[in-house]
């Protein structure tokens, strides 16, 4: 029985774990999803002027990150923007 | 010197009460002076935890009303002359008492007392307000599932937000076999997501459901729970003791057994 587990996918208590570090970083932000839309919305808005990206592909999320100061973690607000096309529009 | 307790979840169901019962019963034992107040009005429990559920003449809300003296709602522990309950009235709702009445009633005790535990309600309503009032201390119980735990963040948030210096985390209803089955999250784990100071685990134990049939505290009795308490209680005191070993199965088989579950 022990020598399946290695074949075995993570054990539900990791998947705890991973699920509550996501749901905690945004209970602890206070964050709804109505505002993270909003800032979505508006990242959207000043990336586009001056470059094409592609709105539908990108993904916004606050999460842990290591502090660069003290131990420990603090949040990040983490983007992932994918670009379509870089315009070399230099006067807009 | 009195130090104020309060033990405290958020969620409902995980332990505050059984853990008020058997730290107050097991400081006690430790010689100290204590008083256990059930903050819970309307769902009154910690004194059939107890079992003193017979002897209640006042309560809480009588005291704060002035219908009595405290003296007088004070119920001595059959066993240990040293400890006290003040029950929660049972046909009343949290309104009736506020958290300047409980500041009050607990500047009242501490002459007589070195240590007042305050068995709080689940929520975070009125009941925790009262509760957390007058606290100098917090022990946050939660067992190692997503919703206790989620809930034990909210608090541990709410606990600093109202300037509670110290608050020290309880693993409960640990089970062993399913944490190394990594099937449960371990103390580890909680404790890395809580990022608080752990002051004690206590192992899910048949023994537990025994003694609260009873209306015996099972404190620094020969079982696992029995003796994760008493360390609880001495590490309360200031005292550094080691993390006690829940792993019932200690035998080669296991071990060995334990070797090809490492992963």
């Amino acid at each position: 029985m022990g020598l399946m587990d290695i074949f075995k996918k993570k054990g539900s208590g990791d998947v705890a774990k991973d699920r509550l570090k996501l749901l905690l970083v945004s209970d602890r932000a206070d964050c709804s999803p109505d505002v993270m839309m909003a800032i979505k919305n508006d990242i959207i808005q000043v990336i586009s002027k001056y470059m094409e990206i592609d709105a539908e592909g990108l993904d916004i999320q606050i999460t842990q990150t290591e502090s660069e100061t003290s131990n420990g973690t603090v949040p990040a607000l983490y983007a992932n923007i994918p670009i379509k096309d870089l315009k070399h529009s230099s006067g807009k | 010197m009195c130090e104020v307790i309060v033990i405290t979840s958020g969620k409902g169901g995980v332990g505050k009460t059984t853990t008020t019962a058997n730290v107050g019963t097991g400081l006690a034992k430790l010689n100290k002076k204590v008083v256990l107040i059930d903050t819970d009005i309307g769902l009154r429990n910690l004194d059939v935890v107890m079992g003193l559920e017979n002897r209640i003449v006042y309560n809480l809300v009588d005291v704060v009303e002035g219908n009595c003296r405290i003296k007088q709602a004070l119920i001595k522990d059959k066993k240990y002359p040293s400890l006290f309950l003040l029950p929660s009235a049972q046909t009343r709702d949290k309104t009736s008492v506020n958290p300047e009445q409980m500041k009050k009633l607990i500047d009242d005790l501490k002459p007589d007392f070195d240590y007042i535990l305050l068995d709080c309600p689940a929520g975070i309503e009125q009941g925790f307000k009262n509760a957390i009032a007058a606290a100098d201390r917090a022990l946050v119980v939660t067992t190692p599932e997503v919703s206790a735990i989620r809930d034990a963040d909210r608090i541990i948030g709410l606990l600093e937000a109202n300037e509670i210096k110290k608050t020290e985390l309880i693993v409960n209803r640990l089970r062993m076999d399913m944490v190394k089955r990594g099937d449960m999250m371990s103390i580890e784990d909680v404790q890395e997501i809580l990022a608080i100071d752990l002051i004690g685990a206590v192992p899910d134990d048949e023994q537990i459901v025994i003694s609260t049939n009873q209306g015996e505290p099972l404190v620094g009795t020969d079982c696992l729970a029995g003796r994760a308490y008493m360390n609880i209680c001495n590490r309360i005191l200031g005292e550094d003791v080691p993390l006690l070993d829940l792993d019932t199965k200690n035998g080669i088989f296991s071990k060995i057994a334990g070797m090809f579950k490492k992963n």
